[in-house]
């Protein structure tokens, strides 16, 4: 099958008002997020989104909704998740779609649903908001992926409804977001019945999945409605109170151009004919709230939030709709000072809700940076302000590079915000990850935090990749994009992602690192997407022809 | 292979030489008794009921009569006899040789396919149960129990295949055929139409012309299978089905007769005040159960037909005979699309077809049985003649499904179909007044008031034969 022409997406954003396929509702405590999608509700109009299967305009719902249950109902303590059509929860990513998509396109879309589906998992562990699972009809591969995401599991016995990874023996390709690993990781099923589970198409009704730990509990269809209840009640019930009034997520404001985005505090600008992306985030212009209620007056527009939502958006237009952009220059400008203000700010207001909530949002926004199959270089020039938390950007990035000034006006200020408090995925600080196994660098780096430090003290450091002084930085950082973005892009992406992370994996790594890298080989291989593959014949009348070779 | 009646379970299939399979057969046959006992006809276990029981899998000749109390009917296990060298007809491996065992790759999808099949067959056994307390005649009463125990041999066959050649989970399916139960909010039969309820006889009478018709063509589908032992159990199953559409087809036509009666008697015409059913709410009846039953053939445009096809386990309606591309990977099938509110002409490929191709020769089918009512019609003098609608019309499954068409299959707006929805279906009140003439007659040779008496006899009997010997 022909892949599809490139289509952008348009927006990452979205609201419960204008939502197309999910419902959200309140009753006190519990919030309850309804899948009903329209089939002819699609991004693209070349596939129907049957039998409540989703696209990423189903996910960018999804995301926004768990974003503003966290910023706008922090009273929310259970988030039941369930659907709103007969006999179907979730029939996965729609394979339509994925079958006429581009390899870009369907890697993003895989990834951007992972990251969706993590943050399931941090809301409850950040926040106390528990996800429920509420499957009242058959949840198959994305759909229950999307279960094993949530806390806890229910299916409705009605002797047809079944849970299942149809993946593997359907369609040839593997369950794209997380399924696999939270199998086996989280949900801690026996390897061998999961990989029963993985090759048995229709699944598993009640009676085996609750044998096999594939559920937590089910109840008949006249129980079923009471039966959630009742579960969600005693989540709530367990779970400590949380404050009552949330702040608005106003739209995001952005002045776009062919090659431009501009928000308030954030800039990207293509040069499509180097490939590059310069990625600008500003410094607050304005002094931080000075207590609690002056924080819960500025809500989103306090710089720290502000800043890392348009962060985050840009983010995802680099990665979507900017397939050939290879490079991406982190940069930063403004008064240093005022960073640190800011930061300094939600660290006195530790332990206020939206203080933490926003510094949850940060660590969320760097490590989907973390995560950008681009290069990054940070840029550390004139005008810079890497302090605090921006100076995570530049731990962030593949390699740095930073003007050793003469006049000593650029400096970095790595501050507290560098000790631990913004985790990789791996659970390690990015210090711990930069200077892994070498104890006493690391102890170097951390006594070296508050202090203004100079492109030679921080190459000195470690803390930098390259300081040029003022003769040499112009030829240097040109020579090193011109020469980076020669490279291979996929040899680069795979580097990179090897690179990046160090030390133990976890559930988080595995599903970003080894799954997506197996799913990403196999979505190129003929036994998928070749001309007889499962992918690209699935609901064509041929039968697929696999090249029997194994690795 | 004549049929082994010596055995605990009748068969024909050499089930002493499998002991393993012989002892898990005869450990499901209580539970099936235990079922029949809860679930299957209301009443009149302990009665002598003339039936029909197989005792060979020749064409002629291959039933006996005679009477039995239902719970000691000798339900079996017959396989038509085996074609030599059968090869599959249809699909990526036509040609090859038939398969005697389940392919590994096509497991799940065989005992798929066969458990929803075997759902059938008890639920409408649970459907029926109640209704030999209103039967209006012996002989009907007779034919109700006939479907009913021939219903319940089908399932054994089912039965038989998913003990023979599923394991372990074909064992757990069998046993999970005799708990669900039709109706059941909680424990539902597979099939939305297995769920609905059966409280008259119009209602039996539609449902065996109509319901029972599509696992004819099922049964059919299934005959064409590369799975042989599939195919040969279907293929016996098919010879008792057309009992079950012939009492249907039958019923409804006395039905018919007896209002065409009644009209003539009535300066109006009014069937009703004569306690007949109106040729209206007939038509109604006909028409709901016809759009249910052509629901049950899956959507118009389906994977898992295609799927079924090019693996050879489903083929169409007399595949092997008819000289047609057995192949069937080329060529498409134009199909009437609703696309932003109106019908649009496109072309599928045949394979993702199938479905609507098996429900095609259906509804021809079903065509000609309401010639045959109608030229019953014409015979005595009614002008009324019976209809189906537009298989688009008042569908739940597939292309069309909660779409508003009307009768002819033209969409109109929801609001319309509304509107008018009760000229074309059942309404409570037609339900009502239905239910409101079931009252039992079981006295020798008495007819209820609303059906005509029935021409013939069963065998070579009387009409007016004692079919059931009620133990007063």
């Amino acid at each position: 099958m022909a892949d599809a022409p490139f289509t952008p997406v348009p927006s990452f954003e979205s609201h419960p008002s204008r939502y197309r396929h999910w419902r959200l509702t309140f009753a006190d405590a519990v919030a309850t997020l309804t899948l009903d999608i329209v089939e002819e509700n699609g991004m693209r109009s070349d596939y129907l989104l049957k039998q409540n299967s989703y696209d990423v305009g189903v996910d960018i719902e999804l995301h926004d909704a768990l974003e503003r249950l966290r910023f706008e109902h922090p009273e929310v303590r259970c988030v039941v998740v369930t659907s709103g059509q007969p006999k179907v929860f979730c029939a996965g990513a729609n394979i339509h779609m994925l079958a006429s998509s581009t390899h870009h396109f369907k890697v993003n879309f895989c990834k951007y649903t992972n990251e969706t589906r993590c943050g399931v998992e941090e809301a409850l562990a950040e926040s106390g908001q528990r996800w429920i699972a509420a499957l009242n009809g058959t949840a198959a591969g994305g759909g229950y992926e999307m279960a094993l995401a949530c806390d806890q599991i229910y299916l409705i016995d009605d002797r047809s409804s079944s849970v299942s990874l149809p993946e593997v023996p359907l369609l040839a390709v593997l369950p794209g977001t997380g399924g696999l690993t939270r199998l086996v990781d989280k949900r801690f099923v026996r390897r061998d019945l999961a990989d029963l589970f993985c090759t048995k198409a229709e699944g598993f009704r009640v009676k085996e999945a609750k044998r096999y730990g594939l559920i937590d509990g089910s109840f008949p269809r006249s129980g079923w409605d009471a039966g959630i209840q009742k579960v969600a009640a005693e989540v709530v019930a367990a779970s400590p109170a949380r404050s009552a009034q949330g702040i608005v997520l106003p739209p995001m404001e952005c002045v776009t151009d062919v090659d431009s985005r501009a928000y308030k505090y954030v800039r990207t600008t293509i040069d499509r004919k180097h490939r590059t992306a310069t990625l600008i985030v500003s410094a607050p212009t304005s002094p931080p709230p000075a207590n609690a209620s002056a924080l819960r007056a500025e809500g989103a527009e306090t710089w720290s939030l502000r800043a890392f939502r348009e962060l985050d958006d840009a983010l995802c237009h680099l990665r979507f709709n900017e397939p050939t952009i290879g490079l991406v220059l982190v940069q930063t400008e403004g008064d240093a000072e005022s960073v640190l203000a800011h930061d300094a700010s939600l660290d006195g207001l530790a332990g206020d809700w939206l203080a933490d909530e926003i510094r949850f949002f940060q660590g969320r926004t760097l490590r989907r940076l973390d995560n950008m199959s681009k290069s990054m270089f940070a840029i550390i020039g004139k005008g810079s302000c890497f302090a605090g938390i921006l100076f995570e950007l530049a731990l962030s990035v593949d390699r740095s590079y930073m003007l050793d000034d003469p006049d000593g006006e650029v400096v970095v200020r790595p501050s507290v915000a560098s000790s631990g408090r913004f985790k990789m995925q791996t659970g390690l600080s990015r210090l711990e990850n930069r200077f892994y196994a070498h104890a006493d660098q690391l102890a170097a780096a951390l006594g070296a935090l508050g202090q203004s430090l100079s492109g030679a003290d921080a190459l000195d450091l470690g803390l930098v990749t390259i300081a040029p002084d003022d003769l040499d930085w112009d030829d240097e950082v040109r020579i090193a994009v011109e020469e980076r973005v020669s490279l291979s892009p996929d040899a680069l992406t795979g580097m990179e992602q090897n690179l990046r992370y160090v030390g133990a994996e976890n559930c988080e790594t595995k599903i970003f690192g080894r799954l997506t890298a197996w799913q990403n080989w196999i979505f190129q291989r003929p036994n998928a997407v070749g001309e007889h593959g499962a992918l690209t014949l699935y609901g064509a009348p041929e039968s697929p022809r696999f090249d029997w070779g194994r690795t | 292979m004549s049929i082994d009646y010596s055995e605990r379970i009748p068969n024909n299939v050499d089930l002493s030489s499998d002991k393993r399979l012989q002892r898990a057969l005869e450990q499901w046959q209580p539970a099936f008794l235990d079922w029949w006992g809860d679930m299957g006809p209301d009443g009149w276990q302990a009665d002598d009921v003339y039936l029909r029981t197989a005792i060979s899998t020749e064409p002629g000749g291959w039933a006996q009569f005679g009477f039995v109390k239902m719970p000691e009917y000798r339900w079996g296990i017959f396989l038509a006899d085996a074609v030599p060298d059968r090869r599959i007809a249809f699909g990526d491996h036509k040609g090859e040789p038939v398969w005697q065992d389940v392919p590994g790759e096509h497991r799940n999808a065989l005992q798929r396919i066969i458990v929803t099949q075997a759902d059938t067959e008890p639920a409408s056994v649970e459907q029926q149960r109640r209704l030999g307390a209103t039967a209006p005649s012996l002989y009907d009463l007779r034919n109700l129990f006939q479907v009913n125990v021939e219903e319940g041999r089908h399932l054994w066959a089912m039965v038989y295949l998913l003990h023979r050649h599923f394991g372990r989970d074909g064992r757990e399916e069998a046993d999970a055929l005799l708990a669900r139960r039709a109706g059941d909010p909680d424990n539902p039969r597979i099939l939305d139409a297995f769920n609905q309820p059966c409280v008259d006889w119009l209602t039996f009478f539609c449902f065996t012309t109509f319901t029972d018709r599509d696992g004819k063509y099922q049964l059919a589908a299934l005959a064409e299978s590369g799975f042989d032992p599939l195919s040969r159990t279907c293929r016996f199953m098919l010879t008792e089905e057309a009992h079950h559409l012939s009492v249907g087809e039958d019923g409804v036509r006395r039905v018919l007769e007896r209002a065409a009666e009644l009209e003539r008697l009535d300066p109006n015409g009014d069937v009703r005040k004569h306690g007949g059913v109106d040729f209206a709410t007939i038509q109604k009846y006909i028409t709901y159960w016809f759009s249910y039953s052509i629901d049950l053939f899956g959507s118009e445009v389906s994977s898992n037909a295609a799927n079924f096809f090019a693996s050879g386990i489903k083929g169409r309606y007399r595949e092997e005979e008819l000289d047609i591309d057995h192949v069937a990977l080329t060529g498409t099938y134009r199909m009437s699309t609703p696309v932003d509110g109106r019908l649009v002409d496109q072309d599928v490929p045949v394979r993702n077809a199938m479905n609507e191709l098996l429900r095609n020769a259906y509804i021809e089918d079903a065509e000609k049985v309401v010639v045959r009512w109608n030229r019953a019609m014409e015979e005595v003098g009614t002008t009324f003649r019976v209809r189906l609608p537009n298989p688009r019309f008042f569908r739940r499954q597939g292309l069309y499904a909660g779409l508003p068409f009307d009768f002819e299959g033209n969409l109109i707006s929801a609001g319309e179909f509304e509107a008018r929805k009760t000229e074309w279906l059942p309404t409570d009140a037609d339900r009502a007044y239905v239910t409101s003439l079931m009252h039992g007659v079981f006295d020798h040779g008495k007819v209820a008031n609303w059906i005509a008496a029935p021409k013939r006899g069963i065998n070579k009997m009387p009409a007016d034969f004692d079919y059931v010997r009620r133990d007063v």
